[in-house]
């Protein structure tokens, strides 16, 4: 077993209308931060997992991802796994 | 006839669906507790408004893995009407009871006024009192109504009459400025396919007496009891 530090980036999908991200970009515009453009507000979700190697954790967190994490109606995910150094055991 | 409102933490409409039942259709109504694996037996569930877990993390996601879910999961799947409004409707959603899925408002803001509602079927066992074409009136709040789903998802649901109400003028118009939320073509209410699992945002319970500015909802109530007697 390996213990894993897992982030899950949740954005809405690209093409569905994001009033939060909308508003943000218009905040940016009315501070003279010009230039951004296709503003999304998604959500960063970082835990722990032990999983006995690399590839059966990714599987479980694209399970947990598509049964919870995520709404694959209007979301997209992107996860990033790392092992924790000396973890294994 | 007994009809069952599931209170989950957050739930803030239970008791109006609750007296609505009661005191409109003097019908039996008891509460659902979120965490029970029991329906006690009712004829039809109730899934109030209200935010439901601080909607953390999507509105209706946590409600929707409750234990008491499993339960009317399988009375839904066997027939059973199951009616969620507002967050109800956003927790049959994360279900996967009905398609689509409700997110943040077009414009931002909680929307919390009376509605104009055109009723499109009226031969559903929830709106048979009701005729195609009535313009209800009643009332929304919530911040989470833009109703979601891909385009090929939406006109399945028009093609197999699958939308039951959408948001409209006083005269009946359905246009985008009738459109509080953004919704995709103005839809504020569905049913699945096979007819016994409806969502809507607008809320019924609070358009059943005169005191409250409309008894439009009645009609909501009383065909689901119309229906019931008649199974």
């Amino acid at each position: 077993m390996a213990d894993f530090d897992v982030e899950v980036r949740v954005t809405p999908r690209r093409g569905i209308l994001d009033p939060q991200g909308k508003a943000v970009e218009g905040a940016l515009r009315s501070l003279g931060l010009s230039g951004a453009s296709e503003v999304h507000v998604g959500r960063l979700i970082v835990f722990a997992l032990a999983a006995g190697s690399e590839g059966e954790a990714a599987a479980r967190v694209d399970e947990m991802c598509r049964k919870l994490l995520a709404n694959p109606v209007t979301e997209d995910f992107d996860v990033r796994l790392r092992e924790r150094a000396g973890s294994a055991r | 006839m007994k009809f069952g409102v599931v209170t989950f933490p957050g739930s803030n409409c239970d008791y109006d669906c609750y007296k609505a039942v009661r005191e409109q259709l003097g019908a039996e109504a008891v509460f659902l507790w979120h965490k029970d694996h029991d329906l006690q037996g009712v004829d039809a569930v109730f899934l109030p408004g209200g935010f439901s877990y601080g909607d953390y993390l999507r509105a209706g996601a946590i409600a929707s893995l409750s234990p008491i879910m499993r339960e009317v999961t399988a009375f839904a799947e066997a027939g059973g009407p199951v009616a969620g409004i507002c967050n109800g409707f956003q927790i049959l959603c994360e279900a996967g009871l009905l398609p689509g899925q409700l997110i943040r408002n077009r414009g931002l803001k909680f929307r919390s006024r009376p509605v104009h509602l055109l009723v499109e079927r009226a031969d559903t066992l929830f709106t048979r009192e009701y005729t195609i074409g009535d313009v209800l009136r009643i009332p929304i709040a919530h911040g989470e109504g833009c109703y979601f789903a891909d385009p090929d998802v939406l006109d399945e649901l028009q093609a197999n009459g699958q939308i039951v109400f959408r948001y409209c003028d006083e005269d009946g118009l359905v246009s985008p400025a009738s459109n509080p939320n953004g919704s995709a073509r103005n839809i504020a209410g569905v049913v699945n396919a096979a007819g016994n699992v409806l969502g809507m945002m607008p809320h019924p319970e609070r358009a059943v007496e005169e005191l409250l500015g409309s008894t439009d909802g009645l009609g909501f109530f009383r065909s689901i009891a119309d229906h019931l007697a008649a199974v």
